[in-house]
């Protein structure tokens, strides 16, 4: 298994990510064959570095790509190398680390492709509120028709990839606003995956706090419906399919 | 200066414009088509223009100059759309480019590591023949 983590800028708070995975990897024999690769979003700071120092190898980016673009580059990665499953996980030290296991066993217990670790499921004391929150619901309510599964929260970053996932995001990850969370949604559940989620508590993120401006919610909800309406509208992504049933026989 | 006259400096400039971009390759030939046409159009429209009226007739439109700015119109929105269909590809195209890069330079980094030489004086031995089937 590959754990990808996107950074951008993120000097300050990737090596204590690091340890932790390191931790929790020598801690649990399920994830002893666990590697970790960080992919450097075109940063500016001594985030590629800071990994490199601790022998974690980086993905340094040329130029900013988003998370969208950070992630397809780990799927390819974990692609080339012949990697299961990818989870993503982000840099800033939101996610915690120890829920990794919660994923894995989700994903084997409902035979999942794509599982979500979800922020607003009951662990944790992280909440949304005001506009802010009812703009996740909608979305949560759309794609739990759309995959199929009742999800809660659709803009997590904390997500495992399954070996039917991985070929396809290595070559359908949007790099689009919302594109590596709502869109890649959309094009799991169009490719026939199975998505789940399974509650996992969230940390506050060490720097800056989420906005609950009105406005700015509103713009939120008004990108992520039209990203939602597009990924929707979308032909029904013959392709995509294709090409990952061709990925999936050459995988055996 | 009489108002054909300067019509016509405008047509001459703009197709001289257009052709001198094209000789010198500073407009790629999958875009000259639709200049070529508009260059043409200019022409002939400037030259004689009583051809605007003619088609104006044609088409139902009333006064002849409004079917200039409608035609210009939607010329100039055509090109538009084109332009943001060719910058989406040329963003996928970066990307994935942007992505192979990081990709190789991870390999290079690798291959440095295990004492690979860009030189190439490093242990690779070309793989040994396959077996007879």
């Amino acid at each position: 298994m590959l754990v990808v983590i996107p950074a951008w800028n993120e000097e300050d708070a990737l090596p204590g990510v690091l340890r932790e995975i390191r931790a929790v990897c020598a801690a649990e024999p399920a994830l002893s064959a666990t590697d970790v690769v960080v992919v450097s979003d075109g940063s500016r700071d001594r985030t590629a570095e800071v990994a490199r120092a601790q022998g974690v190898p980086v993905l340094d980016l040329p130029i900013n790509l988003g998370v969208g673009g950070a992630m397809r580059a780990g799927f390819k990665y974990a692609l080339r190398h012949r990697y299961d499953a990818v989870v993503q996980l982000d840099a800033d030290g939101q996610h915690d680390p120890a829920a990794i296991p919660q994923l894995l066993a989700a994903a084997r217990e409902h035979d999942a492709d794509v599982v979500i670790g979800a922020r607003f499921a009951g662990a944790g004391t992280y909440t949304a509120r005001g506009p802010r929150r009812a703009a996740m619901r909608v979305l949560a309510g759309v794609l739990s028709r759309v995959t199929g599964t009742r999800l809660t929260d659709t803009t997590s970053g904390f997500k495992l990839a399954g070996p039917r996932a991985v070929p396809l995001f290595a070559s359908e990850y949007p790099a689009e606003y919302l594109g590596d969370t709502v869109e890649s949604l959309v094009i799991a559940a169009r490719a026939g995956l199975v998505v789940a989620q399974v509650p996992v508590s969230m940390r506050e993120r060490q720097g800056g706090r989420p906005s609950h401006s009105p406005v700015k919610a509103a713009v939120f909800l008004g990108r992520a419906v039209l990203a939602l309406g597009i990924a929707l509208s979308r032909p029904s992504n013959r392709t995509a399919r294709a090409r990952f049933h061709a990925a999936a026989e050459v995988k055996g | 200066m009489s108002g054909y006259l300067t019509a016509l400096v405008v047509c001459a400039v703009t197709v001289g414009t257009i052709g001198y971009l094209l000789r010198s390759r500073r407009i790629r030939e999958k875009y000259a088509a639709a200049w070529i046409a508009l260059a043409v159009a200019v022409v002939a429209v400037g030259a004689v223009p009583s051809v605007l009226t003619w088609l104006a007739r044609l088409l139902g439109v009333q006064t002849p100059v409004n079917l200039l700015f409608l035609v210009s119109g939607v010329v100039l929105l055509i090109v538009c759309v084109q332009f943001s269909v060719e910058i989406s590809q040329l963003e996928e195209e970066t990307r994935t480019l942007a992505e192979e890069i990081a990709l190789l330079r991870l390999d290079v980094e690798d291959l440095r590591d295990r004492g690979v030489r860009p030189g190439g004086d490093a242990d690779v031995r070309p793989p040994p023949p396959a077996p007879p089937a």
